[in-house]
């Protein structure tokens, strides 16, 4: 099911409203008693285009995503939509919305009037909120729902209210908090597509948080990596699954991580920059190859099914370090004589202080 | 099975029997005595019938305890939940000292009844009480709020509605707090104003509350006369009669018990009416979650 099929009149409509920029963060800081959440972010997010910021829990996605929302106000910096500055007013002035991970029914309205909460306390004629929301319900596959109320319907219906509630507002941005954690797993794929196609449809600046990398990878234009409080790397997901900026990210995005395998361990077969790392994926590894291969020692087998994941151990025995390789699941493995292989393109090179490094040459 | 069977009579037995002793057959045996003459020296308590129904309705001071029970439960209820809830919002917010300020709140209601009802009757006092003061800093004459016929039972109601706002704040304070932030937030990003808010969120969140305070209130307008002895003594000339006190007087001071046994009945039936009555009207407008 996708929003494709249903309201073409509804996106001419919209579209109108979508402003020419995005939103743009400059220098911004928030600062709470005990700890600094977001320290000195700098970063664009165009307009109609679908940005994730992504990062482990704790990282200040969240905090970030108040700040725009204006239920939080930044230590320093400013926010910036389009050309207007919006640091300090107050959240109705933004034009955007917002899904909360929680939802934020009213429990005590049903449906339609959950919906319609913003237009009317916007007073908006009561014609108008009638034809806005028989669209956004048919579009959104709300319309036999409407008389009920939130505490009546299942998790993915109740998630589907917010996002109704978000799109009849008609504001060119909409924000949104982890909306998909609180659904089971097939549910949470079918609405990463709904999502992703609302999106496109309504050509909505969308900024998206999550901690989950899958939901970045498959649904973002690009994707803000954030952790302790700092951008990591702004890209594409191809980009950041391709060419990570640094050991976080590297390790962040992929499952399972990619290996960093420290220069030391490898001495002797490939030469490295001292003190640096060297990232691979665990995809990118095979038995056979070309070139000469780095000889390992088996440590264990995990069985996938397609795929199964062997650990290995390289460098002297008394200080191994850990490999993992995606092989697979009818390659055969021999306890002695293992040699790993992987093309010279799938290396990354990190410095000592986790930076990638782009050209091995110097 | 079977002594499944006794086994649980003998655990349910120490419940029931305390509950039918001192809770069910003494209503029964009110019911029963309201039938009843009041039994004096070597005569006997006789039946009569409906007489002692008939001589409440010719009875003034009952009529007055009515009046009086009426405009006392109209006022005291809303205003000490009006109240209540002011100040439950009002502490519920981050304010600087939001912990002295419930405290102080809810101080009055950990108070007794009784020593509350002194501590007022000196703010009362005619002559040198604080209100006396207050009133002769800015030139007006003296009054007697207590002793007179006028202000007697606002005055008593003053008492009752400061010494239980507190106790049901605590109830609204909780309310509130179940109240999720992203309720708030939600509308903000909307643009509610706080009032539009209140009036479309909180209050309807706050519905079951209410209902539980205004039965509560109910009941309290109809239990609660300890002020009363220490104020008025129902007087003067019966303007701040109860009729919870009227009951008393008439059973433990005039010794009349088939009369404090018929008042009684009028009393439980009363409170019984309000608090079915509130449960049925206000349950349409409740919203259990």
């Amino acid at each position: 099911m996708t929003y494709a099929a249903r309201a073409s009149d509804f996106d001419r409509d919209h579209l109108q409203h979508v402003a020419e920029e995005g939103l743009t963060l400059h220098n911004v800081s928030r600062r709470f008693d005990t700890a600094v959440a977001l320290e000195d972010v700098s970063v664009h997010l165009p307009a109609g285009k679908f940005s994730v910021l992504l990062g482990p829990s704790g990282c200040g996605k969240s905090t970030l995503l108040r700040l725009i929302a204006g239920l939080d106000t930044p230590s320093s910096g400013a926010i910036r939509h389009a050309a207007r500055e919006i640091t300090r007013l107050p959240p109705a002035e933004r034009d955007l919305s917002m899904v909360f991970q929680s939802y934020a029914l009213f429990p005590h309205l049903n449906v339609a009037e959950n919906i319609l909460f913003g237009l009317s306390v916007r007073r908006v004629r009561k014609d108008e909120q009638k034809q806005r929301l028989e669209r956004v319900a048919r579009m959104m596959g709300l319309w036999e729902l409407l008389d009920r109320k939130p505490g009546q319907l299942s998790g993915g219906q109740q998630q589907r209210v917010a996002l109704a509630r978000a799109v009849i507002s008609e504001r060119p941005v909409c924000l949104m908090d982890e909306p998909l954690s609180n659904l089971d797993a097939k549910l949470r794929a079918e609405m990463r597509v709904e999502i992703r196609a609302l999106q496109k449809r309504l050509g909505l600046t969308m900024v998206y948080v999550t901690h989950d990398q899958v939901e970045a990878m498959t649904m973002a234009d690009h994707i803000v990596v954030l952790d302790q409080g700092r951008v990591q790397q702004v890209a594409t997901p191809r980009t950041l699954y391709a060419e990570p900026a640094n050991t976080f990210c590297a390790r962040f995005i992929g499952t399972p991580p990619m290996n960093l395998v420290p220069a030391h361990a490898l001495a002797g077969h490939i030469d490295l920059p001292e003190g640096s790392l060297l990232g691979i994926r665990p995809e990118d590894i095979s038995l056979t190859g070309a070139g000469a291969g780095v000889p390992v020692r088996l440590a264990g087998i995990e069985y996938l099914g397609a795929d199964q994941l062997a650990a290995f151990e390289i460098g002297p025995e008394s200080d191994p370090v850990r490999l993992l390789a995606r092989l697979p699941a009818r390659e055969a493995l021999g306890d002695t004589g293992l040699q790993l292989c992987w093309p010279r393109d799938g290396e990354h090179l990190f410095a000592a202080d986790g930076r990638r490094i782009t050209s091995k040459a110097d | 099975m079977r002594r499944e069977w006794i086994h649980a009579g003998l655990l349910l037995a120490p419940a029931l029997i305390l509950l039918f002793a001192f809770t069910h057959l003494p209503a029964i045996q009110t019911v029963i005595d309201s039938f009843f003459s009041t039994a004096r020296g070597r005569r006997p308590a006789a039946f009569v019938g409906l007489a002692n129904y008939e001589r409440l309705i010719g009875d003034a001071i009952f009529i007055r305890a009515m009046v009086n029970n009426a405009i006392y439960a109209a006022i005291t209820i809303p205003v000490s939940i009006a109240l209540a809830l002011a100040m439950a919002l009002f502490v519920h917010r981050h304010i600087a000292g939001r912990a002295f300020l419930r405290m102080a709140y809810f101080t009055p209601t950990v108070l007794p009844l009784i020593a509350v009802a002194n501590i007022w009757l000196f703010f009362f006092l005619p002559g040198f009480g604080l209100f006396e003061q207050l009133r002769g800093l800015i030139g007006l004459s003296p009054r007697n709020w207590v002793g007179s016929r006028d202000t007697a039972l606002y005055a008593v109601m003053v008492v009752t509605i400061w010494n239980q706002a507190g106790f049901f704040m605590i109830f609204y304070l909780a309310a509130l707090q179940t109240i999720p932030d992203t309720l708030r937030e939600a509308a903000a990003i909307e643009g509610t104003p706080r009032w539009v808010f209140f009036r479309r969120v909180v209050w309807p969140l706050l519905m079951p509350t209410t209902l539980f305070l205004s039965v509560n209130a109910t009941i309290n307008a109809f239990r609660m006369i300890d002020h009363v002895f220490v104020m008025t003594q129902g007087g003067p000339n019966n303007a701040s009669m109860l009729l919870l006190y009227y009951i008393y007087e008439q059973g433990f001071r005039f010794w009349d018990s088939a009369y404090a046994a018929t008042l009684t009945v009028v009393m439980v039936v009363i409170l019984a009416i309000v608090g079915i009555g509130q449960f049925f009207l206000m349950d349409r407008r409740v919203h259990y979650k």
